[in-house]
């Protein structure tokens, strides 16, 4: 009863990788991958998916927090607002980006007129993009931890004569780290594959801007083969890595 | 389902996870019968668009895959059909004329193609996709997008090498950037881009919001986009005026519907909703 449609459902998900692979010019792989724009790219991705994770953990794991721990009037309105970009096109997101961090946007005018920063067209502005897309994976998947982690290790902790700070050092965040390690690797593969907040806010140019997504996307419009490869990289990238964290620390405990 | 990960991995494996996943289990169910609904669905409908194949019936619906820069002219002249055809509604796929090739050459069900450029239409009719030889209907040119306040202070286009300036031109291999880059080496006129986009209109929309100082757009675009966008005329763009070339396809699902919708816009009614868009007409 349940094992045809999961059969089927399987086969949904694997058949295009299937395609992928069958399809790709193995001839030829060698020096398409050697091309510079590839590789440009290909850096380009995994620094900005690296620095939006970090940016993450910086501003997520606080808001986690702060959501588990601390009652507030409202605070269900802000747990949904936090998930909004879960659910928000991409292509919305950027859109949006650009309106308030734009260079007429509400805080990039200021941000322009006062310091002469403005974020479209830079990497800074793609790992902004990402960091968008991103943080709900994490913020959902702490608070997650945060709610099922025992409180009575914090009390002792408390009691101990523990500040709040070194309680939550010492004891919360060892307590929730495969929590935080989860949704730290579901952000970094979020933001890898980002496509429309980014194009939207940080445009397209190679070296700068250009993430894999962004290469695969336009590489379509002429040479679907470039395509291919350049997929077939970001599959093989996001499947290493995947596999090697998520042994590393999801299933450590 | 991140949720339940970080949930699930404090209480060990197959905790409580296990029991919410087998309360769910008739709701899956549920779930899978509406999946195998919405399957059957698709298919009677896809079933549907073949019969009525060779296509001289009254009703049904006509696809029609058309650049992006199209939008405005092809939306007026569908209206026009669909109230000149009873019962006949025109769907339109608008996009970068590569990427609507390329879903032709993969099978996309389209009844008529309408590109950008000839180099676009190429690989369509060498595909042996296009029922007859593709037609000139339009030509456009580009013109200098600047927000209407003009805050780079851009003129001419020797203006558009100013450093500092932030200029968004289409990416080289859609037919608005190939147009641009010869446009430019005609005026002699070197650009640093702050950003290549994947096609016109998200150069116009950069130029709109006043991200960009300006853009190479096609005229039709800006004036789609007046008053927030100006555009500035140049007289190199005349080296390179972009033709668009229309087609039936041959596996149109309604033939018969799209060589009447083709011929509407090559009649004196599409030119004149071509021109009043911006376009040049044959």
């Amino acid at each position: 009863m349940l094992v045809a449609p999961a059969l089927v459902g399987l086969a949904f998900l694997v058949l295009p990788l299937v395609g992928l692979l069958v399809r790709a010019p193995w001839s030829t792989l060698g020096t398409r991958l050697g091309e510079p724009q590839v590789l440009e790219a290909l850096r380009l991705s995994l620094v900005s998916a690296t620095l939006a994770t970090g940016l993450c953990l910086l501003l997520g794991v606080p808001l986690a927090w702060l959501l588990a721990r601390v009652p507030f009037p409202g605070a269900r309105l802000v747990r949904a607002l936090v998930t909004v970009p879960l659910v928000l096109p991409p292509v919305v997101g950027g859109v949006a980006l650009l309106l308030v961090l734009g260079r007429k946007g509400l805080v990039g005018g200021w941000l322009d007129a006062a310091f002469g920063i403005t974020l479209p067209f830079t990497t800074a502005g793609v790992v902004l993009a990402e960091t968008f897309v991103a943080m709900p994976f994490l913020v959902i998947s702490v608070e997650g931890a945060l709610r099922a982690a025992d409180l009575r290790y914090e009390e002792a902790a408390a009691t101990l004569g523990a500040t709040r700070w070194t309680a939550f050092r010492r004891v919360t965040l060892p307590l929730v780290a495969p929590g935080v390690a989860a949704g730290a690797i579901l952000c970094w593969a979020r933001a890898l594959g980002e496509f429309g907040a980014t194009i939207t806010f940080a445009g397209n140019f190679p070296g700068r801007t250009q993430t894999m997504p962004l290469a695969v996307y336009l590489a379509l419009e002429t040479d679907p083969q470039a395509a291919i490869v350049l997929s077939l990289v970001l599959l093989a990238v996001s499947v290493a890595v995947l596999a090697a964290l998520r042994d590393r620390w999801v299933n450590a405990t | 389902m991140s949720h339940q990960m970080a949930g699930r991995s404090p209480g060990g494996p197959g905790g409580p996870g296990v029991r919410a996943v087998r309360a769910r289990l008739p709701r899956r169910a549920s779930a899978a019968a509406a999946l195998s609904l919405l399957l059957a669905a698709g298919c009677g409908d896809t079933g549907d668009g073949g019969s009525g194949g060779s296509g001289s019936g009254s009703g049904g619906t006509l696809t029609v895959f058309a650049a992006a820069s199209l939008t405005e002219s092809f939306t007026a002249l569908g209206k026009s059909f669909e109230s000149s055809h009873a019962g006949v509604k025109v769907r339109f796929n608008f996009g970068g004329s590569s990427t609507l090739a390329q879903q032709i050459a993969q099978g996309a069900p389209a009844d008529v193609f309408a590109a950008a450029s000839p180099a676009t239409m190429k690989p369509v009719s060498d595909g042996g996709d296009a029922a007859g030889p593709p037609r000139v209907f339009a030509r456009n040119r580009l013109v200098i997008a600047v927000p209407k306040d003009d805050p780079g202070k851009v003129k001419a286009v020797s203006d558009l090498s100013r450093p500092g300036l932030k200029v968004v031109l289409c990416a080289e291999r859609v037919p608005c950037g190939a147009a641009a880059e010869t446009a430019l080496a005609a005026a002699g006129v070197k650009v640093a881009p702050a950003s290549r986009e994947q096609d016109v209109k998200a150069v116009l929309t950069k130029v709109r919001l006043g991200e960009a100082d300006a853009g190479l757009v096609y005229r039709s675009d800006a004036r789609s986009a007046s008053p927030q966008v100006k555009g500035i005329e140049f007289a190199e763009s005349a080296k390179a005026v972009n033709d668009y070339p229309i087609t039936v396809l041959k596996k149109a699902p309604k033939a018969a519907l799209a060589g009447e919708f083709v011929k509407l816009v090559l009649s004196p009614q599409g030119r004149t909703a071509l021109t009043g868009a911006g376009f040049e007409t044959p």
